[in-house]
Order: structure tokens, then sequence, then C-alpha cells
């Protein structure tokens, strides 16, 4: 019988089933400081090893500062919490990235990066957009502390099957389009709950087009629709980013790997419970106006107007989230102006987006309205890259911060933050009330609209950008 | 794990949908490296104003008449956005054992089984009839009974729930999963040459 890609990575893992509960086996652990401090904790408490420390790789990402590497870090917090992670990887011998490796980066730039994300694998890390590694085609999500100990302790993990759904995305991207405007519109369409329950395969001429980068972008935010995971047959183009990356095993043949990933995709005329379909050539850029990424809107559109609004408790979030967001109803986005700028995270923090952003910022300088404009690469690698390619000239000289990597100000944990009142352009992924720093308003948008906004002070429609 | 049978406790409403983990706990708070002692830091910007002291009068935890509440009403898609395990860790450490709502998000909802707590999921008209009994009834409690699967109002009228078979044993012997999991060792080591093999 024809399976989809769920169904035969599911079935390829279980290690114990009962009824619709199954154990399953982990492929790869993913670590960083700030979810495993307590599960590793309770793994000495019980007097528990971690059962293959060489299936688990730790990162730091979420607490580092972004300015120069090397320098103590400032907050005793933070630093208490990068040494402890220090301390579990030497403890429990897991292979750890620390801030001065040039494997460092976001955890979920990273996996893909350094082929420790493959075809066919379950991946789990505690960290809800797990879910970016379903763009290799592994059933990959994010899971609680809780769950870090258990997946340390057994490699596996307790699972109920989840639904699946098939989001097909059909025809062509008009220019300027990117995966960030294809996945929010996603969640506009769907809801920020539409996908609770169910596991996402993503199809269609619009999907096989995107890169993996691309790819990675969709599958990321997936958990911005509430879905458990979000994932993406392997094709030719998974295989091309694969090749010669530095963790794929060494001991069978290129041809061989390539065989046993390409089986997991999605045998054609497999079933799936729910089926959402996407008219491409329809999406225009996204810009979110509210405090949740489905309150979301094209470029040329405008904030809601209340009345027009029938359900009431639809009605009082988004006169609440309006609130937050200082916007009045029916507001252009054209007209909303910003004084900061986030380029960067795991969302959008890789090198074809920092392509696309230094494109737009070519032979422009960012506004003087602008308080902050901060670029981030998502790795080290993603940096070196870029610095090789020259981009790192181009953002400098348009009066952009160039930084180290880390998850910066997606979620604020470091120096990076929003002050009060600001309002920022962001390619990260939430723009809940505080997310990137209490008071700060978030609008979720891709590197290209950011670029613009930041150039222009004020949200622009990129497709009329006269590049330079 | 602490087991979770029956409990009878004061009710408090928190009115919104869609409530996130980053406003349950804001991620000042996660750079502590323990498990407890982070009822302080529960719905942080919603509960304590700008000066980071002062309690919001008009957050409706702050109401006398929910001091010492142990379930808490909420509505559709709780718990969504960052798996952070701190969102119960913070809702237990404040003294909340169960949660009340239409519908939860994957990653909390399992985060909270981890942890003793329950979470409960009942249609959208049942919570809207609790919020107004809640709201109309000062020191307004429930008794939640696990085993029964029930929740008992103050009249005596009872409602009951679904839960799933597996959890629901989980939480009436505080069983730790890990425990659970390592009774098949055997198959997991099976699994593993297996997959070398
Ligand atoms: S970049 Fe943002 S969303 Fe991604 S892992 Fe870091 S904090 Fe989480």
């Amino acid at each position: 019988m024809a399976k989809n890609i769920y169904e035969k990575i599911w079935g390829a893992h279980i290690v114990h089933e009962d009824g619709d509960a199954a154990l399953l086996y982990i492929d790869r652990h993913f670590v960083h400081e700030v979810t495993s401090p307590q599960a590793f904790e309770g793994l000495r408490l019980a007097n528990r090893r971690v059962r293959r420390p060489e299936l688990t790789y730790a990162t730091m990402d979420h607490n580092i500062p972004t300015t120069g590497r090397g320098m103590p870090i400032k907050d005793p917090l933070s630093k208490k919490q990068v040494e402890v992670m220090e301390q579990n990887c030497a403890d429990f011998e897991v292979e750890l990235f620390n801030v001065d490796d040039r494997r460092n980066g976001i955890v979920h730039v990273i996996g893909p990066e350094l082929g420790l994300t493959q075809p066919g694998f379950t991946i789990v890390c505690g960290d809800s957009h797990t879910s970016t590694h379903g763009a290799f085609g592994a059933l990959a999500f994010g899971i609680g502390t809780s769950e870090v100990e258990h997946v340390l302790a057994t490699q596996t993990l307790s699972q109920r099957a989840s639904k699946t759904m098939e989001i097909r995305v059909n025809g062509t991207l008009a220019t300027g389009i990117t995966a960030k405007d294809i996945i929010l519109a996603i969640v506009g369409k769907i809801g920020t709950a539409g996908g609770t329950g169910y596991v996402i395969e993503f199809t269609g001429e619009a999907i096989r087009a995107l890169s993996m980068e691309g790819r990675m972008t969709v599958c990321n935010m997936t958990i911005e629709a509430g879905a458990r995971a979000g994932l993406i047959s392997p094709d030719e183009k998974t295989l091309a980013y694969l090749k010669g990356r530095e963790f794929l095993p060494k001991d069978t043949s290129w041809d061989d790997l390539c065989a046993r990933w390409s089986a997991f995709a999605s045998d054609e005329g497999c079933a799936y419970d729910r089926l959402v379909e996407l008219d491409a050539s329809a999406i225009e850029p996204q810009v979110t106006w509210g405090t949740s990424p489905g309150m979301v809107t094209g470029v040329t559109g405008k904030t809601p107007v209340l009345k027009d609004i029938s359900d009431s408790s639809m009605r009082a979030a988004t006169e609440k989230a309006l609130g937050y967001m200082d916007l009045g109803e029916g507001v252009a986005m054209e007209e909303v102006r910003i004084n900061k700028m986030f380029v960067g995270s795991c969302t959008n923090g890789r090198i074809e987006d920092l392509r696309a952003a230094s494109a737009l910022a070519k032979g422009y300088t960012v506004s003087e309205s602008l308080d902050q404009a901060l670029i981030v690469p998502g790795s080290q690698e993603v940096k070196q890259q870029a610095e090789q390619e020259g981009l790192d000239a181009i953002f400098k000289a348009a009066g952009f911060e160039w930084r180290e990597p880390g998850c910066s100000m997606c979620l604020a944990m470091n120096d990076d933050y929003l002050n009060p009142g600001d309002r920022c352009a962001s390619t990260s992924n939430r723009n809940f009330e505080g997310r990137q720093g209490k008071g700060g308003r978030t609008h979720l948008v891709s590197p290209a609209m950011a670029v613009a906004a930041a150039i222009n002070g004020h949200f622009t429609d990129i497709r009329n950008w006269k590049f330079n | 794990m602490n087991p979770f049978t029956t409990l009878k406790g004061i009710v408090a409403p928190l009115d919104q949908p869609n409530v996130d983990t980053d406003q349950i706990i804001p991620k000042q708070f996660l750079k502590r490296v323990g498990r407890s002692g982070y009822e302080d830091a529960l719905f942080f910007d919603w509960r304590v104003l700008d000066d980071g002291k002062t309690l919001n009068p008009d957050f409706a935890l702050n109401e006398p008449r929910y001091q010492g509440a142990s379930i808490l009403l909420a509505r559709e898609n709780f718990g969504c956005g960052s798996s952070r395990e701190h969102a119960p860790w913070a809702l237990d450490n404040y003294g909340f054992r169960c949660i009340i709502a239409p519908s939860y998000a994957d990653i909390f909802y399992g985060n909270c089984f981890n942890n003793g707590m329950l979470p409960i999921a009942l249609s959208d008209a049942v919570v809207d009839d609790l919020f107004k009994a809640t709201l109309a009834n000062a020191g307004y409690e429930l008794t939640v009974d696990l085993p029964a699967q029930t929740i008992t109002q103050p009249d005596g009228s009872a409602l009951s729930f679904e839960i799933d078979a597996f959890l629901k044993e989980r939480l009436i012997n505080g069983l730790d999963q890990i425990g659970l999991t390592l009774r098949h060792e055997e198959k997991i080591t099976a699994f593993e040459k297996a997959a070398q093999g």
C-alpha cells in the first residue's frame, strides 16, 4: 500500500507498540544550554548515564552574546548556564560545539550544515523549532526537558501517532516572494492551532522549487501552525545539499545512502487525513500586524477593522493585539514605521537569506529613523561564507551591524533586545507579546522585506524595489 | 513524580485564547538551571507592573478572591509556542495542579503530564459556563476526580472529561516515564542490534 513519509519513518522506528502509542527510537538528539540543565541533573540524581552519547550533539546558541567572541559573558546567570552546559557535556561525553568552535551556531542551522540531519531520521531537541530539520525528510520535533532526559537515558521517546495533513502549494511564486511568505501565508490561512494533532507534509510545485534553505524556513514555522512536525520528502536537492557534509556515515557508500534516504519519500498516491491547497502565485510579501504569527496580511494589506469581525472572541483577541502593537484599525501596512530591524534566527539566518538581504541593501543606507539594524548569521559557517562573498561589507557600508552567530534578538535572552515601545521588522518566527523584549513590537517578515523596511523606515513592497 | 488523584481547589480564570509559553514564563527566567522556584516568574509581564515589583491590580490572578487557586481556567490553544518546560514548572510552583481549557498546544500538553499536572480539555460551551460560574461566585471551587474522570461543581452536579488511559494511569500512580520505558530495555537493545546489522 502506498505510504506517506510520516508513516514510513514512524514504522521504521518502533521499538515497542501499545495501541496507537509507540516507543520510537531516536536517531539524533540535539541539546542546547537553556532546556537541558535540568535533564542532565535528573540523570545525575537517578544515577543514569547517556545511553548513546554519540547520537547526541550540543551547541550554545540561545544565551550567548553576538558581540565579540571570547569576551566573558557579563550576565552571571547566562554565564552559569554556559558553564553548566560545558560541564554536562564533559561529564556525559556529549560532543559540544562551543562558542569558539568553527561549527558553532543555532542548533537548527548547524544540524543540516554538518550533515547531522539526515532523511528518514527521527530527530528531537528541547526546542519547538526542531521542526526545521523536517526539510530533509526527517521526522523532527520539539520536546520538553523531561523528554530530553528521557531521550538521553533511553534513546527513545513515547509518542502517539499523529494525523497527517498534506499542504500542497501549487504554481510558482512571483519574483521576490520567499519561503517565509509561503509559511506566513499558510499560518494565516489555517491558524496557529490549525495543525494541532497533525504532522504536515509540504508538497507541490512551489515547495519543490524551493532551495533547501527555503524548505528549512517553511518547516521551521510549522510549529507556529501548532503541528507536531512538518516535513518535505527528500529529492535530488536534498541529496545535493548533503553530499560531502562532515557527519555523514563513513561506512556506507554515497550511492547506498542516497538509495536509503530516497526510499523514505512519500509514495505516489499515498493518503493523508487532510489536504490544504494554496496557490503560490497569489502570495504577496507577508507582514504580521499582531501578536501571533497567524495575525498576518500582505504588504499591500491593512490592519483589521473590528466591526468586520463577527466572532466575538476573535474580535477581542484582535483588539488586544492591536492595542499591544499600538496600531489603529484599517491602517495600511506600508505606512507602519519601524525603529529596529533584525535579520537572523533559525528561520532566516542562512546564507541564502543573507544573500537576499544584501541584494536589497547594496548601494542604500539604513534610514535615519532606525535606532538599530542587526544582521546575525545563523552559524559560524554562514558567517564565514557571507564574509567570503563580501556580504558583510555591503551590510556595513549600508549601516547595518554585522554580528557573531546566535539566537540573538529572536528571543532576546542575551543583550540584543527591544525596549518598550520599539517596533521591529524581524525575520524570526514569533511576534508574541514581549518575545523580543518587554513591551517591544515585532513584525515578522522575510529578510528582503526586513532590509527594505530598514532602508525606507517603513514597510515597503519589495516587488517594486530598485536594485543597485 | 507526585501522583494526581483528586483535587479540590479554587478556580482562577485567564480569559484569553492562545496564551503562549512566552507569556506563561518570559525568557529572562529561562537562565536558571533548576526546576523549582519559578512561582514568581509565572505570567510575569502580565502579573507585575513595569517597575518589576508592583503587582498589576488588573490581572485576574492578583485579585484576592483567586489567592490559593489550584485550578486554572483558560481558553483554547493554551500553552502554544516554545517547548519550554519552565511553563508547567512555573504553573506548578505557583500552585496550579490542574488546568481546564478547550484545547492545548501539543508540547505543553505532554509537558504537564511529565510534571504530574492534569490538563483537562472540555468543550468551548462548557468552558464558557465555567468562566461564568467562576466570575459570578467568589471562592468558586471545583473538585476534580481523575480516577472517576469527573469535575464536581459546588451544587453537586458533575461534568465528565476524557483522558487517554495510559496518561491517566501514569498520573494516578505518579509513574516516572523513564522507569516505564526501561522495562523495554531488551527491546531497545534488540532494535539497536538490528539497526547495526
Ligand atoms: S533562533 Fe529563535 S526560534 Fe530559533 S532556536 Fe534560537 S531562539 Fe529558538
